[in-house]
């Protein structure tokens, strides 16, 4: 069912960190806010109608991780939502992780970075003494999930930490929400980012959820939309999506598990095949959906291409740097070398994944690393990597 | 209820009749038509481009790029997608001003400029930029000679923009573009409620940055524009940083379905323009004339002639426009702007043209589009005609709120 839904009968679609095909029920309420009518900041019935979309759209959005209507903040993406937090919070130091996406270390070039230990966690100890050497107003910015490697940061321990320094904190979920259990009232965060088209809702949409009484100077200005947070006509459409998105992922959450096994099989075939592969991540809690590894000696790009080829879609990470393929910085973080975080792909799943597709590219890989390895550009035994 | 009012009419209109386009239009069916298979099975990411799927949707994207350069004789990689028209105004506006806060730091905007324009100026005002504000003359359009006066060796930008949405003038972009670029200011001009309504050229209007809305144009909500030209270029400091897509300018996943909506509605909008403009200038007059009849006293706000076809805003004297929306129910219209009229404050726009407080709070905006028929024209000419009438015997019936409540 799931690749003829795709429209691309022979195509494996692995890369679900990237954008997510969207969900059924979610083209349906999209469609229909689509071609209804109305400015939600009208006051007519056909205002009034697309005020109670969105308002709808809110509850599910809020009750996906734990937070308040009130405290959600529509915005265009997860990258705008980042925007937002960052610049908008009126701190003046802000110390982020060296392994955050680059909507958060290009929206705060400037920021102080922690580093992460070999399994990319970020070091609490390392955030403890930076804050501790300085009382500067500051916000701390760590992200739930990593969406190169997947592993899951201790957030609410990292909340602790800059609370008892008087520091903000912002959470990037926007790769976890919907693959893990998210409570923002839980984990302690101030402000958290979360993207529709992660979790089967439409592109074009995301939320900032911001804590009640905490302020937020906005970033776009104009009509004083999501209580003057953010300014612009609503997307009613993507904000309808992104609600029903949020529900079903919601009453998702608990088959979502099912991703482990496909993807413990899938690494464990890979180790099997390539002995001296590298795997980032796994001796952390991670998503469920995400296995981050290399093929020794094999650029990620030539990879990537010759997987298209053989119709299977994964990515070098994250996809937002479009055709610029470089090292990763996150690996790079985990004390990757250049050679293996140059050869690093991200294979990530979704709700329509399914075995045949993990058989498809296993085959695929395999196939690719057999060439690789005739050609003498890979050696697939660890000890003749120490010879060279 | 309703009935009373449309009765004796053979072809009656769905209720309730959609009269505020400039609020917000209606997705065509076609523009529709085209995002759908973006949303479902051509779901890819366009900057995942090492695969069939990304590649596809960026190739949409391009697509959809060339299509709106096309409409106003832009360079595709002139334009910049952006979340919507508060989104290209603030970038505009605040990219400008931050990328050359060093050299110039005076700025012109209209005094009846979208809110998004006047508070990104606000914006900078707060970060020690000066900004004068345009009067208007009684038409609503600026004063030329004024505007040249204003502009000094401190002058960075001016913001002018293409059609009010309020009043629906037409300013004179040309002559404004002449005079900015004989003088070295950046031109930007808001053309959310332009597009596909007044031919725009930006190389005859010389404009350097234009602002575009997709659900003013029947495309989608969510997704806008920003034209910055590149020679001479315009350089802009970005809002939203990130994973560098749109040159560097705009971060964030595109959002593929939202892009090829607004590049089908810029075409549709382009070839459709002047036969809609006839039609909506047929019904637009036939409304004006239909209540000039009844009501005599009626005021037209803005210029009569310098307008969009689908636009009409006047004034009823001695009637409190929200009372009269109250007798409306069945209409949707608007007092003016949507942003802030779920305010009662009487139209800065209005008042900036000099009507009083009395006149600007007695004046309805009404906005016609593609789908509006003559019959509901009909329909809210004896509506507003007889609720006027009700109103100014002082035999309105009070309970609208009431009524409105049971739909």
């Amino acid at each position: 069912m799931s690749r003829h839904r795709l429209g691309h009968v022979n195509a494996v679609y692995l890369d679900y960190n990237a954008t997510a095909p969207v969900r059924p029920e979610v083209c349906a309420a999209v469609a229909e806010a689509l071609a209804a009518l109305g400015n939600p900041s009208s006051v007519h019935r056909f205002g009034q109608k697309a005020r109670r979309r969105v308002a709808d759209a809110r509850e599910s959005v809020a009750a996906l991780v734990g937070a308040r209507p009130a405290e959600v903040v529509f915005t265009s993406g997860g990258t705008e939502a980042n925007n937002l937090a960052l610049r908008g919070c009126s701190r003046t130091r802000i110390i982020v992780s060296q392994i955050e996406h680059d909507s958060v270390l290009g929206a705060v070039p400037q920021a102080t970075r922690i580093p992460v230990d070999e399994n990319g966690i970020v070091r609490i100890d390392s955030l403890e003494t930076t804050l501790a050497a300085d009382p500067e107003p500051s916000l701390v910015s760590v992200m739930l999930a990593n969406n190169e490697t997947g592993v899951i940061q201790p957030v609410e321990e990292v909340a602790a930490c800059a609370h008892a320094h008087g520091a903000l904190v912002h959470c990037d979920a926007v790769q976890a929400a919907g693959k893990i259990p998210v409570d923002f009232t839980a984990l302690g965060a101030d402000f958290m980012s979360l993207s529709a088209h992660k979790l089967g809702g439409p592109q074009g949409v995301g939320a900032l959820i911001v804590r009640d009484g905490v302020e937020i100077a906005a970033r776009l200005r104009g009509g004083g939309q999501e209580r003057s947070m953010r300014a612009g006509t609503e997307n009613v459409p993507g904000i309808a999506g992104f609600g029903v998105a949020s529900l079903a992922a919601r009453q998702a959450l608990e088959g979502y598990s099912r991703l482990t096994a496909l993807r413990d099989r899938l690494e464990s075939r890979i180790r099997t095949m390539a002995p001296s592969a590298r795997f980032f991540g796994q001796g952390a809690r991670r998503l469920a959906n995400t296995a981050c590894f290399t093929m020794p000696d094999v650029p990620s790009e030539t990879q990537v291409i010759a997987l298209d080829l053989a119709g299977i879609a994964v990515s070098a990470g994250s996809a937002c740097s479009s055709g610029k393929v470089r090292p990763s910085h996150v690996l790079q973080a985990m004390g990757a070398s250049d050679a293996e975080a140059g050869s690093g792909i991200r294979v990530s799943l979704g709700w329509l994944t399914d075995d045949v597709e993990i058989d498809r590219f296993l085959e695929a890989w395999s196939a690719i690393y057999a060439k690789a390895v005739t050609r003498g550009l890979s050696s697939p035994l660890p000890e003749r990597m120490e010879t060279r | 209820m309703t009935e009373k009012v449309a009765q004796g009419r053979s072809n009656r209109p769905k209720l309730p009749v959609y009269l505020d386009y400039q609020a917000t239009t209606p997705v065509d069916s076609r523009v529709l038509a085209a995002m759908v298979p973006y949303f479902t099975e051509k779901f890819g990411n366009p900057s995942s481009t090492s695969y069939s799927l990304g590649r596809e949707a960026a190739l949409a994207v391009e697509y959809a790029r060339a299509q709106l350069a096309e409409i106003i004789g832009a360079d595709p990689r002139e334009i910049v997608f952006t979340s919507g028209a508060t989104e290209s105004n603030n970038l505009a506006i605040k990219g400008v001003a931050n990328f050359a806060h060093e050299t110039r730091r005076h700025i012109i905007a209209a005094m009846t400029e979208h809110k998004c324009v006047l508070e990104s100026c606000r914006s900078l005002e707060e970060k020690g930029f000066r900004v004068s504000y345009l009067p208007v003359g009684r038409n609503g359009l600026i004063d030329l000679q004024r505007l040249d006066d204003e502009i000094g060796d401190d002058t960075l930008l001016v913001s002018i923009m293409a059609v009010n949405n309020e009043i629906g003038v037409i300013q004179p972009l040309t002559e404004i573009g002449a005079l900015c670029r004989a003088k070295g200011v950046y031109f930007h001009s808001d053309a959310a409620q332009a597009i596909g309504r007044i031919p725009i050229d930006v190389d005859a209007m010389a404009v350097d940055l234009l602002s575009i809305s997709g659900h003013k144009i029947y495309g989608p909500k969510g997704i806008g524009a920003l034209y910055v030209r590149r020679r001479p270029r315009v350089r802009l400091e970005p809002l939203l940083s990130g994973g560098g897509q749109e040159r560097g300018l705009r971060s964030g996943t595109l959002p593929a379905p939202l892009c090829v909506g607004i590049g089908v509605a810029a075409a549709l909008a382009s070839a459709e323009m002047a036969d809609e403009a006839v039609r909506l200038r047929d019904l637009r007059d036939r409304l004006y004339s239909g209540l000039k009849e009844r009501i005599p006293d009626l005021l037209v706000n803005g210029d009569e002639r310098r307008r969009i076809a689908g636009n009409l805003n006047v004034a009823f004297p001695g009637i409190g426009a929200d009372k009269l929306i109250e007798n409306l129910p069945d209409l949707a219209v608007s007092t003016g702007s949507a942003c802030t009229s779920t305010s009662v404050e009487p139209s800065y726009v209005l008042r900036a043209m000099g009507l009083d407080d009395a006149l600007a709070g007695a004046s309805l905006r009404f906005g016609l589009g593609r789908f509006t028929q003559a019959a509901e024209i009909d329909y809210a000419t004896q509506a507003i005609a007889d609720a006027v009438e009700r109103l100014r015997l002082g035999t309105a019936e009070i309970p609208a709120r009431e009524r409105m409540k049971d739909r």
